[in-house]
């Protein structure tokens, strides 16, 4: 029973950064009907951004301080802001005209473009995140949590909860919606998409680097593969839930961060990889539109 | 083309590969005034051949019938691994337990192990196949970015299970098949088969296979179904099946090249071979070269293999730049011309005709032209009467 606790809190634990990257596949998605393949290596770039800033500020693992997390974090999230939107200047906007396959291709491009530049610059092997926060076991009942991981379900819930009222309660939000809507008819109505569509990449991007810098805490080993996986594991969470839809993104993130685990901690765990996609499958034939959305009718 | 004429033209080709083969074999061992072509750039060779296969088959898919693929690495693999299986299997069966020894003392004789690999080859093109098929059938009711999303799923979950079977070495690799248990348990390794010969005549079946595709009915359903498939469902073209059976097609070129690459000297079968980038390294080349041409599909891929070995002089200077511009190359190939190099023409036979022909046509209608006021148009090369409809879009 113990185990079963265990797994489903690694599994909550998991699903919330799945939840945070998905959510940025979703919104990018919902406004410009493009699979934002580079998004996962946004969410590495936030780890490492969070690495250089912790380490010029001094910050370690000889003085660990949740400011200083929360510092750390910010800041990488403002940084990978600003990468979003450059990336979506360059590279998808000149693309925007062509055809679907063509943006595609061109995410793919910088998708692999990210990752083999890290691994020149920053170097392949994996660095050791510097331990902002001390990691300590939390009891809850029979077993145990440690307080990194609280924090990454406790941050991501506050992060979601936050997004969900800026895109509802906001301008801007409303905009954002609108031009997922319908982009022409937003631009007829006044609203500035360009604008909007760089908020939207920003503001996903941020989410991906705040996972990435927690997930970084928690294991604190980063490389310049890492967002490849699992941001592929977080594309097919997006398409779970419905993708375009943000509560569709969070509820695909905890599904599948929780059969992970529990297929991780039983004796097919060298399948685990493989879980994410098999869902995927299941659900592109099932039911394409995801748990969450809509299906679209096709007028011929 | 008749009978007789197809034959000959085949009896030429087998004969030209044969005759290159030996040369190839030769030529490292000579040098002209310091120049010679190194075993190295040899090995470069047979990989070109590999790719063009693969090239070729994905064209068929994401070109001519115009469904985006992202999972040709997992045909590769299962081609790989099922040929190696069999090759293993059958010299055991043929040699016994002294296999290992009399193969890796050359005694096998040539007619033994290249009717072998032609079995190997076979059976790693019909279980891609067989995987395509099942692949296929679900996923080819998907369109566009989902379709590549869950092919890319496959294909990732091939790489899964394959890691995952220790029988064919799991991830170290599918170094030899052991048959047998304890003491008495025989090792035949995996042969380094393929050669020159073998590689280049499955590309030039492929080139060939593809070509007849795209001027038969077949491919003009697929081409149909890629232009606009309600258009195509309206007038009776059976979309689910044409769909599925270029796929299979695919797979199948896929896999044979997969079960060459499992073949050759120096080459190990492993899981981290058959990535979703390696997949995507076969799109970038028919991108290159253009997607929906056979032309484009061979340029792509001759340049995509020879540009690594090219920009090595700049990876050792620079670690990690080759890749780089590898990606920088692709960004800036889909925002400046994301048709290609070809586009989707040709450049064939019948290309050089017409250009002849179309010289002597200006030349006699220049004058005409020039009072009526009007030119050759473009668009008029296609529907010249004479020219064969091959290879024109």
């Amino acid at each position: 029973m113990e185990t079963v606790v265990q797994q489903i809190i690694n599994g909550l634990v998991l699903g919330s950064i799945y939840a945070l990257i998905a959510l940025g596949y979703s919104m990018v998605y919902g406004v410009l009907r493009l699979i934002n393949f580079a998004h996962g290596d946004v969410y590495m770039l936030g780890a490492y951004a969070g690495y250089y800033i912790a380490r010029t500020a001094g910050l370690g693992d000889q003085n660990p301080s949740i400011l200083g997390a929360i510092g750390v974090t910010v800041s990488a999230m403002v940084v990978c802001a600003v990468i979003g939107t450059v990336i979506e200047r360059f590279a998808y906007k000149p693309v925007r005209s062509h055809s679907r396959l063509t943006s595609l291709i061109t995410a793919i491009g910088v998708s692999l473009l990210i990752e083999y530049g890290a691994q020149m610059i920053f170097g392949a092997n994996p660095k050791a995140f510097p331990s902002l926060v001390q990691s300590s076991p939390i009891p809850v009942g029979p077993v145990q949590i440690t307080n990194v991981n609280l924090m990454i379900i406790v941050v991501s819930l506050l992060l979601m909860v936050g997004l969900q009222l800026v895109v509802h309660k906001t301008k801007i939000g409303k905009a954002m919606r609108a031009v997922s809507y319908n982009q022409t008819s937003a631009k007829l109505m006044g609203i500035n998409t360009e604008m909007v569509i760089s908020f939207t990449f920003a503001l996903g991007s941020a989410l991906a680097a705040a996972a990435g810098v927690m997930v970084a805490l928690s294991i604190p080993s980063i490389d310049p593969l890492m967002g490849l996986l699992t941001g592929l594991k977080a594309f097919v969470a997006a398409v779970l839930g419905g993708i375009g839809n943000i509560p569709g993104a969070v509820a695909g993130g905890l599904i599948i961060g929780l059969l992970e685990s529990f297929v991780g901690g039983s004796s097919l765990s060298g399948y685990r990889d493989a879980v994410a996609f098999g869902i995927l499958i299941i659900v592109l034939i099932v039911r394409p539109s995801g748990i969450f959305g809509t299906a679209v009718t096709e007028k011929v | 083309m008749s009978f007789a004429k197809k034959a000959v033209f085949a009896a030429v080709a087998v004969l030209v590969l044969l005759g290159l083969n030996f040369a190839v074999q030769e030529l490292p061992f000579y040098t002209v005034a310091g120049y010679g072509i190194s075993e190295y750039w040899v090995r470069v060779l047979m990989l070109i051949g590999i790719n063009v296969t693969l090239a070729v088959g994905l064209n068929l898919i994401n070109g001519i019938a115009g469904q985006f693929s992202l999972g040709h690495a997992g045909f590769m693999a299962v081609g790989g691994y099922t040929s190696a299986y069999v090759t293993c299997s059958l010299f055991f069966l043929i040699f016994g337990n002294d296999a290992a020894r009399i193969l890796s003392s050359g005694n096998a004789g040539v007619g033994v192990t290249s009717a072998v690999l032609v079995a190997g080859l076979v059976a790693g093109g019909l279980a891609a196949a067989a995987v395509g098929l099942a692949v296929g059938v679900p996923s080819l009711r998907l369109k566009g970015d989902y379709l590549a999303i869950v092919t890319l799923g496959f294909g990732e979950i091939i790489r899964v299970v394959i890691q995952n079977l220790n029988v064919v070495g799991g991830n170290t690799g599918f170094r030899d098949l052991t048959f047998g248990e304890g003491a008495s348990a025989v090792s035949v390794p995996v042969q380094p088969l393929a050669n020159f010969f073998w590689i280049f005549l499955v590309a030039v079946i492929a080139v060939v296979m593809s070509r007849n595709i795209v001027s038969s009915t077949f491919g003009r359903a697929l081409m149909a179904v890629r232009e606009d498939e309600i258009a195509a469902e309206a007038m009776g073209v059976n979309t689910t099946y044409y769909k599925v059976m270029a796929f299979v097609l695919g797979s199948a070129l896929a896999g044979v090249a997969g079960g060459l690459s499992g073949h050759l000297f120096g080459n190990l079968l492993t899981p981290a071979t058959f990535t979703f980038v390696r997949s995507i390294e076969v799109v970038i080349m028919i991108v290159l070269g253009g997607i929906g041409s056979i032309t484009g599909a061979v340029v792509g891929a001759t340049a995509l293999t020879l540009l690594p070995e090219v920009l090595r002089p700049v990876d050792s200077a620079y670690p990690g730049l080759r890749m780089v511009l590898y990606a920088l190359m692709l960004i800036l190939l889909m925002i400046f011309r994301p048709q290609g190099i070809f586009g989707r023409r040709e450049f064939g036979f019948d290309w050089i005709l017409r250009r002849g022909r179309r010289a002597e046509a200006v030349a006699l209608t220049d004058g005409a032209d020039a009072i009526a006021g009007t030119g050759t148009r473009p668009e008029d090369d296609q529907h010249q009467p004479g020219s064969s409809e091959r290879g024109t879009r």
